[in-house]
This record gives structure tokens, sequence and C-alpha cells, in this order.
């Protein structure tokens, strides 16, 4: 299929796939981050994901009105603020969730599933409710739906390097917290071992709370930046769920590296089979292999601990 | 007396089995008018999923997310059969090809592929119905529980599993129908099922499957295969370290509620009329496990119930506030999860059975009559 | 927003409306002979069938999701409907009978749909029933309607290869949509290669063969034809694709959310669209979807449907400021929501013209029957069920709405079974 192409022409669009690859790759970090903490690390099964990411994308919707209609001098900036007001409203929701519903759960992961799946089906209904069952136009900056031509043929798209440093700068966040301060400490010992990490002195229920938030807080903010590339509407959420679970426990449920590992490789192999294949034909190979894989390594990329 | 209860039926198992017989046979077809009946019966054919899910879930631990890609491949099976027959020669002489599905015909396909010819045959179909399901559930079960996956990851694998189906189906339109599913379909062996004659038959015939498909959920629970799997499920380890194939039970338990989810598969296509993917994705799949949580996933005729009830809140809510059925839909998860784990079975185990209980042994005669209500109510539980 | 009216301004609108009403029908039963009165037609002449028709009102059904995915789409057909409905009651109604109407849920589910039809046709004997929008969902009713002999009006623009008896298709079928479009980026924009891009299901598969044919026969190329699954948010490996095959059209059926997706990332992706190179041609993006991708994401596209919002004749004016008077400021109209305001008027006419509810008689009444006071013009009901149409293309603005650049000359006849498309 190259045949017809110069040398030039085929480099270009290497490399532009493999640029389009770390976009995708960094989405699928984005989605699972937040994930990746509150069902890695807690081990519950949070079907709302999908809508606490649509939250921090109303979120923004909202913010980007205000700024429109009240300081339209800052507007080429509301991104930022948007995105650290998705973060704490989403993670609001979520430390309210986690009060009144899932700390009640802890002992049952399969039922936090039912119960998060109900809350998902509210999330929904509420959005519709409140913002319409139509999907909102949220209004980029004009500066960041741009392009950087580099050569005639490769053209960088502005929004797809600003998720990418998104996703290393909220991983590294992350990874901070939970490797490298005393309260990422705690929320593994709670994890672990929760009697004896209380026994400890650990107060184990605000740990659970803040860690739930922050997972949330997270999905908030990927939702936020999900405005620049996909749809913000009530039932947008749902669109996300399969593959981020997938990436998730790829990954290995528990490994923070294991998830962003598996969303690189899944990332890669859809993108580059995406190009090769028709769409449909790619996504259906990609979840293939994936589960292939899964069924002979069910631990995931990278397992700390499993086998039941 | 004929209530009472030998090893595999306790009296209470027998008085349940006994109201939701009536129920069925009785009270709802004489209740009913032909179209609600028709829509119960659509309920019904959910429950086959239902119950399959106590045994893989309630009974097992095993938390299968993809019981709607057994139910569609049971029900495309039973739609493959049902289309090649309303697509005889006449009936589609306006096609480009006549003789052939009308939605091969819109894709250029002029002639029956291989894998749909078996299908011709009734016979073949109601085989195909619940074995292909079955080899199919047996691949996943083998390649799963031999590695030992279970919990929350073997959830999440049947859950990307239906998935990859839907898109698959979808994707190949020509063969399968694409989004719009398999419709129009008529007649089973000349016999026109779209009546109301049929319906109500069919009603039937489904309402005496769904018995068949109870007393096999019973039997498998109270013989000892039951036992294991509880025991599998509370302490998985001991099990094994016993000398039992864990996975051989998980398989074989994961297979039997693959089979009752294909015949329900196949009874919606009979009783609705069409098969469409819409029913193998996720959300059709937790759905399903929704209506086990709810009617109790421990109690394979709480299961039943909770197939009909959630779907009449469904059917109503939906019909008096449009708007808000979602809301109150997702409350009721919520609180099941939440307030009554054990569902609706639990609450009638709980507060309804040992008074029944009373009642029956009372006019019986029994000599556990003397026993007093505090007594059998710790016996029940 | 929501499905509910304003209802500050319906009330107020409603009151003054009746007001002014009670005028003109008095009037009107003065001067008018034309104004119908339901004495005239007694209801056992009018409805032999037992349908739900009383001597004051005739009852139908609306089956549309108001919940679910699909209900972003068909909001707005539901508000037409409406819309449709009051204006016809205001006139005095059909056959002197004021439409009362049921309305049911499809919850974006087929089943649903199926389920819900057939209620409305056994158990509240509707008229007839204004409804459904994919063609998944009408394909699940139709066998309901053909065996209980209901007659439905379906809005959505879609694949043809369907002449049901009991339908009436308002919106166009493909070769309608497709064709003059395809000649006009030809002609005008001396388009030499083509791109097809779509979303998995039959509509975009349909339509694109059609155009592919098409493509063909006036000797140009196809460069690429690509399906992705529904719902799908990642285009940049297909940009890629585009980018290196150099089509001059894009021409693109991608639908719902992946719409947003696309257009944002095509955008993102340097494609320039006011450049014209590529030019991109739609035929899935009406002013309601762009108001989830943003104008300024789209602008300079051309979409190829028959209604515009921005259509400058004297019906459209008057019907969009209706619209907006009963449904808010904020509210655009697509194509399909026209389509769908159509369908209670079509019915009225052919109501009247059969002077019969009896849905035997309204089928036959039906083909012929014709609407001059549609948004988008004369419309007339062809003999296949489907409209004769005019086919348009518009240009989008950042604003969100089209600027018309081109109509065909003539109505473009329905041919749902194109000889030599399929």
């Amino acid at each position: 299929m190259f045949a017809e192409y110069s040398m030039g022409e085929l480099g270009a669009i290497f490399a532009m796939q493999g640029f389009a690859g770390l976009i995708l790759f960094s989405v699928f970090v984005l989605m699972a981050l937040g994930l990746a903490i509150i069902f890695g690390q807690m081990g519950v099964i949070n079907m709302a994901h999908g809508e606490f990411m649509i939250l921090g994308a109303y979120v923004t919707y909202l913010t980007s009105n205000l700024f429109a209609t009240y300081i339209p001098s800052l507007f080429s900036i509301y991104f930022f603020l948007a995105m650290i007001l998705a973060f704490f409203v989403t993670a609001a929701l979520g430390m309210l969730v986690e009060w009144s519903m899932i700390r009640h759960l802890y002992k049952r992961p399969l039922d936090t599933l039912l119960a998060t799946w109900g809350l998902s089906l509210i999330l929904q209904q509420v959005y519709r409710s409140v913002f319409g069952a139509r999907e909102v136009g949220v209004t980029i900056p004009e500066w960041m739906m741009g392009s950087l031509p580099l050569t005639d043929m490769i053209e960088i798209p502005i929004n797809g390097i600003f998720v990418m440093v998104l996703a290393v700068g909220i991983s590294t966040a992350v990874y901070i917290m939970m490797f490298r301060s005393s309260w990422g400490k705690q929320v593994r010992a709670v994890t672990q071992n929760r009697v004896m990490a209380g026994a400890v002195g650990i107060n184990t229920e605000r740990t659970d709370r803040l860690t739930f938030g922050i997972g949330c807080g997270v999905a908030g903010v990927a939702g936020s930046a999900f405005t620049m590339i996909g749809s913000t509407g009530p039932t947008a959420g749902q669109l996300y769920i399969v593959d981020t679970f997938l990436v998730v426990v790829f990954g290995g449920a528990a490994s923070l590296l294991g998830t962003i590992a598996s969303a690189f490789s899944i990332s890669q192999a859809q993108s580059i089979m995406e190009f090769f294949l028709s769409g449909s034909m790619a996504k259906v190979l990609t979840l293939l292999t994936v589960v292939g894989i899964l069924m002979l390594r069910p631990q995931g990329l990278f397992a700390l601990k499993l086998r039941k | 007396m004929l209530l009472k209860g030998n090893r595999f039926f306790s009296t209470g198992d027998l008085v349940a089995f006994a109201i939701l017989a009536v129920l069925i046979f009785v009270i709802l077809p004489v209740g009913l008018d032909t179209f609600r009946l028709n829509l119960f019966g659509k309920y019904l054919t959910y429950a086959f999923v239902a119950i399959g899910l106590v045994l893989c879930w309630g009974a097992g631990g095993i938390l299968s997310l993809g019981q709607g890609v057994f139910f569609g491949l049971g029900g495309y099976c039973m739609a493959m059969f049902l289309k090649l027959e309303a697509s005889s020669p006449e009936a589609t002489k306006i096609q480009s090809t006549p003789g052939i599905p009308d939605f091969m015909d819109w894709n250029q396909i002029t002639q029956i592929p291989l894998w749909w010819e078996p299908f011709h045959s009734l016979t073949f179909s109601l085989f195909a119905v619940i074995l292909i399901p079955v080899a199919f559930a047996f691949i996943i079960g083998v390649a799963m529980f031999r590695r030992r996956v279970g919990g929350v990851y073997f959830a999440i694998i049947t859950q990307a599993i239906a998935a990859i189906l839907t898109i698959l189906i979808i994707g190949q339109q020509g063969y399968t129908g694409g989004v719009n599913g398999i419709t129009d379909l008529r007649t089973l062996k000349g016999w026109d099922i779209r009546t109301d004659d049929a319906k109500v038959l069919l009603y039937f015939v489904n309402g005496g499957l769904l018995f068949v498909c109870l007393f096999i959920a019973q039997l498998i629970r109270k013989s000892k295969l039951g036992r294991i799997l509880i025991a599998m499920r509370d302490q998985e380890d001991r099990v094994r370290f016993s000398g039992y194939d864990v996975a051989n039970f998980k398989i074989f338990v994961f297979c039997a509620g693959a089979a009752f989810a294909a015949v329900g598969g196949a009874m919606f296509t009979l009783q609705v009329g069409f098969m469409s993917p819409s029913f193998v994705g996720i959300v059709p799949s937790i759905e399903m496990v929704i209506f086990c949580a709810v009617g109790g996933r421990l109690s394979i005729i709480g299961a039943v119930y909770g197939a009909l009830l959630v779907n009449l809140a469904k059917t109503t809510f939906s019909e008096l506030f449009p708007e808000l059925w979602l809301l109150g839909l997702g409350a009721v998860f919520i609180a099941v999860v939440l307030a009554f784990p054990n569902g609706l079975a639990g609450l009638y185990k709980d507060h309804v059975e040992p008074r029944l209980l009373v009642i029956f042994k009372r006019k019986a005669g029994d000599d556990s009559s003397t026993e007093d209500f505090d007594a059998i109510k710790t016996a029940a539980e | 927003m929501s499905d509910t009216p304003k209802k500050s301004i319906k009330t107020m609108e409603a009151s003054r409306r009746s007001v002014l009403m009670g005028g003109t029908a008095l009037a009107a039963s003065l001067f008018a002979p034309k104004f119908l009165k339901a004495a005239d037609y007694p209801t056992a002449a009018v409805n032999t069938t037992g349908l739900a028709v009383t001597d004051e009102d005739v009852t139908i059904g609306i089956l549309h999701s108001i919940t679910g995915t699909m209900a972003i789409s068909e909001t707005g057909s539901v508000q037409a409907e409406k819309l449709a409905i009051e204006q016809i009651n205001a006139q005095g109604g059909i056959l002197g009978r004021k439409i009362k109407y049921i309305q049911e849920d499809g919850a974006s589910d087929w089943p649903t749909f199926a389920e819900k039809a057939k209620k409305l046709l056994v158990n509240d004997k509707v008229a007839s029933v204004m409804g459904c929008w994919t063609s998944a969902s009408r394909k699940a009713v139709l066998p309901v309607f053909e065996q209980y002999n209901g007659f439905l009006y379906y809005p959505t623009f879609y694949e043809g290869l369907e002449e049901s008896p009991n339908v009436i298709y308002t919106g166009q079928e493909a070769t309608q949509q497709i064709i003059a479009g395809l000649d006009w980026v030809a002609e005008t924009k001396g388009a030499k290669s083509f791109y097809l891009l779509g979303s998995d299901y039959i509509w975009p598969r349909t339509s694109n063969k059609i155009a592919r044919k098409h493509i063909e026969k006036l000797g140009l190329k196809v460069v690429g034809e690509e399906y992705y699954p529904l719902g799908h948010t990642q285009f940049n490996s297909v940009i890629n694709k585009i980018r290196l095959k150099k089509p001059d059209v894009i021409y693109a059926i991608v639908v719902g959310g992946s719409n947003v997706a696309f257009y944002k990332q095509l955008k993102a992706a340097g494609i320039d669209m006011t450049k014209e190179k590529p030019v991109l041609l739609t035929i899935s993006v009406t002013e309601d979807e762009i108001r989830g991708i943003g104008g300024e994401n789209i602008e300079g596209a051309y979409a190829c449907m028959k209604y515009f919002q921005s259509l400058d004749n004297p019906n459209n004016i008057a019907f969009v400021e209706e619209f907006k008077k009963m449904w808010g400021d904020d509210m655009v109209i697509g194509d399909v929501t026209q389509a769908a305001y159509l369908g209670p008027w079509l019915w009225k006419a052919a109501v009247e013209k059969a002077g019969s509810f009896d849905i035997d008689k309204v089928r036959e009444a039906s083909p012929g029957i014709e609407l001059t006071t549609a948004p988008e013009g004369y419309v007339k009901v062809h003999k296949n069920h489907h409209l004769w149409s005019k086919t348009r293309v518009g240009h989008a603005k950042a604003d969100g709405q089209y600027e018309v650049v081109f109509e065909t000359a003539e109505l473009v006849e329905p041919d749902p079974f194109p000889e030599g498309y399929q």
C-alpha cells in the first residue's frame, strides 16, 4: 500500500502516527489513573468512573460560560482554572459517595459494582435534567485548538501536546503521593490490611475517603481535558468504561507502573492496527489480544501479588 | 402431605415453588390480556439468565458481566432459523437475490453463507441454541478458571468479551444483520408466532422451560456439587487443599449458567420476534446481574421475582414518569446493595417464610406444629 | 432543554392564542367553509375500526427515546411534533377534533420500542404514531405496525431499502440525500477523489455504498473507505490516513458522540475545513449536532440534506419563530426536527382528504398529498410513501448555522430501492 509514496511522505506519516499513538496513550493514562487508584489500590469497582469524568467536563463547560460572560479578557486561560475546579468538585462528590455508600461495602467488592452502577444511572439522569439530553459544546480557547506545523507534512496538534503534558504531570503527582508521601504509605497500609492499619493508629476511614476523593478528582481532571477531544453529554461517560477497566486490569490492578505500561501497549497496538486495518476490526483485534493475554497471564503485566 | 420436604426440596422450597407456579401458570394468564402476558413472557426470559447467575455468582462466587453473550448467542441461533424460514423465495421475491435474508441482500451477499446453512434444520438449531453458548462458555471457563482468574478480574474480562462480540456483530452486518439485528421473524415450521394464540402458547412453553431450569438449578444447589460450590465461594483454598479440582466445578457451573441464559435468549427471540446486538453488550449484561441482585443472589426463586419486578418497574415507571425512572432505578440498586444484600429473597426468608411455615404445618397437623414460631424461624435461617 | 415546554411562555402563549383563536375561529366559521366541524363528520362514520376517536378528540401516539443514548437526538423530534399538534389544535384540529397525544419512551432500547408500539396500537388504539429515530428502532416496530395495521410517521433520513404500507417516511432516503450532493461537489469543487468514512452501522454503510457507486459512475475515485464503532472517540489514525491519501473530499457519515471527537480532532490536526483542502462533505451533521461539536470546530464544512434552519422562506421563518417561542430561544432546528414537524401535518392532510381516520383509507389517501406550508418548502408524498423533496447543500458557519449554497432545481424523486446502486 505504500509503493506510491515517497520516503519523505512515509517518514512523515510514521512520525505522525507515532504521535497519534502517544496521544492515545496519554488519553488512556488519564482515563485509567483515577481508576487505578480506586480500583487498583482500594479494590472498589467504580462503574461510575465515566460519570465522574463527565462531571469534570460539565464543570469545564460551566467555567467556560462563566468566563465568556463575565471575564472574557481571561478566556484564553480559563482552562487551567476549570481543571482545578473539576478536580475539587469531582473529589468532593467522590468523598460524599464514599461516605454514604462505598464505606459500607469494602468487604463486598463485587457489590460496589452494583451500587456504583446505580450511581451512574442516577448521575446520568441528573446531568440530563440539569444540562439537557443534548451534548453541550465546550468552547476551547483558540490557542489550544490549533496545530504546530513542523514540516509540510508533519503537524502536531497542540491539544495533543497538552494532553500529554497533563498525563505526565498527573502521573508524576500520583506517583509521588502514593509512593513518596506518608499519606501514600497509609493508603497502601490500609488496602493491604485494614485492621492492622487501624491498630497502628492510621485513621482508616479518613484515608479511604481521601483516596476515593482523589481518585475521582483525577477522573474529573481527565474529563475536563477530554472536552478538547471528545463529546460532553449525559451518557458520554459510558463510552470510556470498558477501555478504562481493561487498561487497569491489563496492567495488573495494584500497580501504577503497570497501568502506565498497559496504557502504552494497548494504545500503540490499537493505533498501529487502526492504520493498517479498518477501525472496527482494529478495535476488535485490540480487545481480543488484551483478553487473550489476560487469559494467559491473568495477573496482568505488572502484578505484585495475586493468584486467588 | 404434598408439601413435605425431602432431600432436595425443603418444605419452604416447595411452598415457594408452588406459589411461583400458581403465579406464572394461573394468576398472570387469567389476570392479564395477551399483550401484557406477552410482556411478562419477555420478562421471564430474563429470569433464565438470573437463575444462571444465582448458580454462578450467589453459589459459586463467580460474577459474570457477560451473560448477555450467552443470552444473545442462544437468541441468535433461534433467530437464524426463523429468519431462514421467513426468507422463502416467495416472501422475498422483491429482492435482487430472492430466498436469502433481507439484510444479506442489502449487503450484496448473493448466497447464504456456509455457516448459516445448518440453521435450515430446526433440530440442529435447537441443539445449537444450547451447545454453541455452552461451548463458548466452556472455552472461556477453561481458559480462565484453570489459570485461577477469579472475582473482579473474571467480571471485567467477561465484560470485555461482551463488548467484543457486540462490535463484531455490528461490524459484520452482511452476516448478522448488524445493529438492526435479525428482525421480522414470522413462522416456526409454518406456525405463525405473531398471533395472540401463539403468544399465549409460547408463554406457557416459556413458563414450563423456566420450571425445568428451576428444578435443575435446585438439584445442582442441593447436591454435593452445590455444597462444594458454596464452600469454594467462601474458602476456595481449603476446598482445593481437600483435594477437589476447583476449576472443574467452576467451569461446570459457568456452563450451566450459560445454558440457562441461552434458553432464555431463544425464548426471547420467539416471543419478541427479533434479536439484536443490544442484548449482547455490557449494559444488558449488567442489568441481568441486577435482576439477580434485586431478587436475591442466593435464591433461584428470588431471581425470577427479581427479573419480573425490575422489568415491571422499568415498564411502569417509564410509562408514568419517563424522565425520572432512571433515578428511581438507580436508587433501587443502591438500596438493594446497601440495605438488602440478599434482595427480595432475603426479606422473604426473614419475614414471610417462617410465618407461612407455621400455617402450613398447623394445617397439615404435622408433628412439628408444636414447635414454636421462633424455632422454625431459626431453622429457616 | 428538557422535554417540558417553558411553562410561563407556554401558558402565556396559550392564553393569548386562545383569545386570538376565539376570534379567528368565529371568523372562520362564518366566512371559511373549509373550517371543519366535528358535527359534519360523525364519529361512527369517520372511525369504523375502533380507533381512539371521539366526538371531541382523536388520540395519536408519540414514540421516541426520552432516556438513554438516543435521547440526545430524539428530543428535537418530540418538540417539533408537539408544536405541530398544538398548531393543528389551534386551527381547530382534524375533522373538528382536537389531537390528544400519548407519549411513550422507547428508552433507546429496540424491544422497548416494539413493546410501546404494541401498547399504543393495541391498548390505546391510537390513530397514528409519530415516532422512531434510528433504523434499528424502526425495524423493531415495523412488524408490529404491519401486524396490527398501525400508521407510523418516521422522521429520520435513512438508508432506504424499505417501503412499508404502514409507514410514511418524512425524511429523505439515501439516494435523495447523497446523489445531488456528490454531483454538486464534483461540479463546483472539481473533486476527483473521495475518502469515505462512517460509524459502523447500516445507515453509513448503505449510504457509502450508494456514494461509492455514484462516484464511480461519475468516473471519479474512492481512495479510502472506513468504519469506526459507534461511540469511538479516537480518530487520529484515520486523520493520518486521510493526510496520506490526500483526497479532494472527505465524505463523513460519523454519528453521535463520535462526531464531536472527529471534528475536534480534525481541526486540532491542522486540517482547516475553511481552506477546503480537502473539502469536507457530511450527511450526518445537522444544526443539532453542531451544538455539541461547536461551530468553530466545523466551520467550513459542507452538509447535504433537505432542510437547514437558515432557509429563507416565509414558512420556515414562521416555523423557527414558533418553535423558539414554545421551546426557548436557544433551540436549534435540524433536518430531522423539521421532518418530524411534517408528520402531524401530513397526517392531517391525509385524514381530511380521506374524510376518515380509518387507517386503510388514510393510507390510500396519502400518496399525492401535498404540503405547501412545510418549512422546507413544497413537499409531496410519493406512492412509495416517501416524500418528494429538494436537496440542499449548506456551508457551516462559526455560529453553528448553515448557509445554503445550493439547492436542486426540482424536487428529487425518492427511490428507496435504487437500481444500479445495490
